[in-house]
């Protein structure tokens, strides 16, 4: 009986620790900058990036003099993708860093997750997350840089409409990202004329799905199918996929532009299409191309930096970066409320992630234009036009 | 049918390194009656060691094999360092003190390889097999191959060998396989040795399909308990059918109904096992020593 209780008590203790926590690295100086990514976990690939990218141009900025005549000083913590360890470092950001702004917050989840505590202090917070329910309703201190799943969706199902598809099947993951782009394309899909005729989903440590593609794809009258997930799900999606010999189209997010995807699914890969930033085809963007010279440039310092391909969530949080400096410097001041009234009046930045134009009613500013059709074609990345 | 025949290719896939798991849960239970809660990061080792050997330019059979031995020392270390240390304290003292080297085991693996997922190619192509309009990866018959090698030696080793017969011997009744003259401790040490190279092959076997990264081992330690405590805690029988049990339920559980639920299914079988039939299927019967 002690035996059986206390194996009990024990199991519940190892599900509780799933996780192990990260720590903070700090130093002195002057413009203190919070964030707070999931450096490690199941959503790692947008952390890790995000993470390097703000430390690389942090110490360009202030080996260039700063802000505003002052040093920026950078605080990370590692949310480890949990929701709540987001908010506990969100708590500290505020009253214990006292920081005068935050570029971060990695999925949709940890953002939303901290949102209320920057809203009640006032701090402005750019957010790297991929959901539309960040920016929407509009929060007076809240933006953010990714493209939204909507916007994903728009894309996705435009590209559709071009290839006479209207039948389709989704696999989404159970993380914050994947429910939210369910929903948004659930939402958007009548208006393309596209009817989904099974919708399946995966937890995010799901190691396995081809139950759910089978039930896709004994669907009838399917044509293509839609994956809206991040992290190593979507590539398990896509070797189970080739794995069932399913033949229809398969489209994945903008949540999985990064190189590591194409090594995680392999060969199976081929074919696949997605909606993604400028940034993945940087170097096949034509001359004229208006965003050429940012994505180039910002792909050239990562990759000589770190040694390792660049992904589109490290330009994130490059474009959320520059657009706080960019408002700073406006402002003159790192006042919450002054940085905030400036980052709204962004007009004609352009970034990573493509022509930034907010608003009081728009604090994202990029439309559909930003997002390019992308196919993995011999393990490479292509323009589809 | 053929979905049916789908979802069970997908549940016995999954169940066969459940299994792996659950064995080597059960081959230290019984040497020592501690549930060693970083059997998962033995799987994590395997493939994570492997990835990394074989990035580094070795041949795959050669980078297998020494990702076998680090994981197969990691459990002698483990058994040397953290448990005979603490020799004399309580069993769940025990089990507390494998939480907590799993939590070391898998930050060091965060600092030592990295936080990335990655990928081993399959062993024999990626060429699905059609069996009766239902798909199999090549690599899924390595998985399940694997498993049954493994299954048959360890019943050739402890039923055919004087090694094995006295790691039995030690799990009946230690004191007196002391008596008789069985190196208790070296025992302890083979058995540690021995559930973690079966924990590393079944990480090696499964990355080319599940992919494999720092923290996969957390999970798979939770369906690999959820098995040994539906077999019966100590039955090598019935680790080899908990497991097939459980990927199956989970496989079948997502198919027909809801994918949402799929990592619950194991977790309700635990709490099932332990309310319902808390010595598992294959258990001993209870006798209570006066």
């Amino acid at each position: 009986m002690f035996r059986k209780r206390s194996l009990m008590a024990l199991f519940a203790a190892v599900a509780a620790l799933a996780v192990t926590a990260g720590g903070p690295g700090a130093a002195w100086a002057e413009i203190k900058i919070g964030s707070v990514l999931s450096v490690t976990g199941p959503a790692s690939f947008l952390g890790d990036p995000e993470d390097k990218t703000l430390k690389m141009y942090v110490d360009k900025i202030n080996a260039g003099g700063g802000v505003l005549g002052e040093k920026l000083e950078l605080v990370i913590y590692d949310d480890g993708g949990d929701a709540k360890k987001a908010r506990t470092f969100a708590t500290r950001l505020i009253e214990e860093d006292e920081v005068v702004a935050m570029v971060g917050g990695s999925t949709t989840g940890t953002t939303m997750a901290m949102v209320p505590l920057f809203e009640e202090a006032e701090i402005p917070f750019i957010s790297l997350g991929g959901a539309v329910v960040i920016i929407d309703p509009v929060k007076d201190f809240v933006f953010k840089t990714p493209h939204t799943d909507r916007m994903a969706c728009e894309k996705i199902f435009e590209d559709m409409k071009a290839r006479g598809i209207s039948k389709i099947g989704m696999i989404s993951g159970t993380g914050g990202f994947g429910k939210s782009m369910r929903g948004q394309c659930l939402d958007v899909a009548g208006g393309y004329g596209i009817e989904v005729v099974a919708d399946e989903t995966y937890g995010p440590k799901d190691s396995d799905m081809t139950p759910q593609l089978t039930n896709i794809k004994n669907a009838d009258g399917l044509q293509a199918v839609v994956n809206p997930g991040f992290g190593q799900g979507p590539a398990i999606v896509t070797r189970n996929y080739a794995q069932l010999g399913i033949s229809q189209p398969l489209y994945q997010s903008h949540g999985v532009a990064s190189k590591s995807f194409i090594e995680l699914a392999g060969e199976t890969a081929e074919g696949v299409r997605l909606p993604a930033a400028a940034l993945l085809v940087a170097d096949k963007l034509p001359d004229s191309d208006p965003q050429k010279k940012v994505v180039t440039d910002y792909k050239a310092a990562f990759e000589a930096k770190w040694n390792q391909p660049v992904s589109t969530f490290g330009g994130h949080a490059y474009d959320g970066l520059f657009l706080l400096i960019e408002a700073m410097k406006r402002a003159g001041s790192t006042d919450g409320k002054a940085v905030r009234d400036e980052l709204r009046k962004t007009k004609d930045f352009m970034g990573t992630a493509g022509l930034v134009n907010m608003s009081a009613e728009d604090h994202l500013g990029l439309d559909l234009s930003a997002f390019r059709m992308l196919e993995i074609r011999k393990g490479d990345w292509a323009l589809v036009e | 049918m053929s979905e049916f025949l789908q979802f069970a290719f997908s549940g016995i896939t999954v169940g066969a390194v459940y299994a792996m798991v659950a064995l080597g849960f059960t081959i230290i239970y019984n040497a020592s009656d501690v549930v060693n809660f970083a059997q998962g990061e033995f799987v994590m080792l395997g493939g994570m060691s492997t990835v990394f050997l074989a990035a580094f330019g070795l041949p795959l059979p050669l980078a297998a094999l020494l990702a076998i031995l680090i994981a197969a020392l990691t459990g002698v270390a483990l058994n040397k360092l953290v448990i005979e240390p603490a020799r004399d304290a309580s069993v769940v003292t025990l089990i507390i003190i494998t939480i907590g080297a799993s939590i070391f085991l898998r930050g060091i693996a965060q600092v030592i390889f990295d936080k990335q997922f990655h990928r081993l190619p399959s062993f024999s192509g990626d060429d699905p097999i059609a069996v009766l309009g239902a798909s199999l990866t090549p690599q899924s018959l390595w998985v399940l191959g694997g498993a049954a090698v493994i299954v048959v030696l360890l019943y050739v080793f402890f039923n055919r060998t004087l090694f094995g017969k006295s790691i039995l011997a030690t799990s009946h009744n230690r004191l007196a396989a002391q008596l008789v003259g069985v190196n208790v401790r070296f025992v302890l040490m083979i058995s540690f040795a021995l559930s973690a190279a079966i924990g590393a092959v079944a990480g090696i076997l499964v990355t080319p399909i599940t992919l494999t990264s720092y923290d996969v081992g957390t999970m798979l330690a939770l369906k690999g308990f959820a098995a040994a405590m539906l077999g019966g805690m100590g039955n090598p029988i019935g680790a080899v059918v908990g497991g097939l049990l459980v990927g199956l339920a989970e496989a079948l559980g997502a198919g027909y109904l809801s994918s949402e639920y799929k990592d619950a299914v194991a977790f309700v079988i635990i709490l099932a096992v332990l309310f319902f039939l808390p010595r598992g299927l294959f258990g001993k019967t209870g006798t209570e020593r006066v």
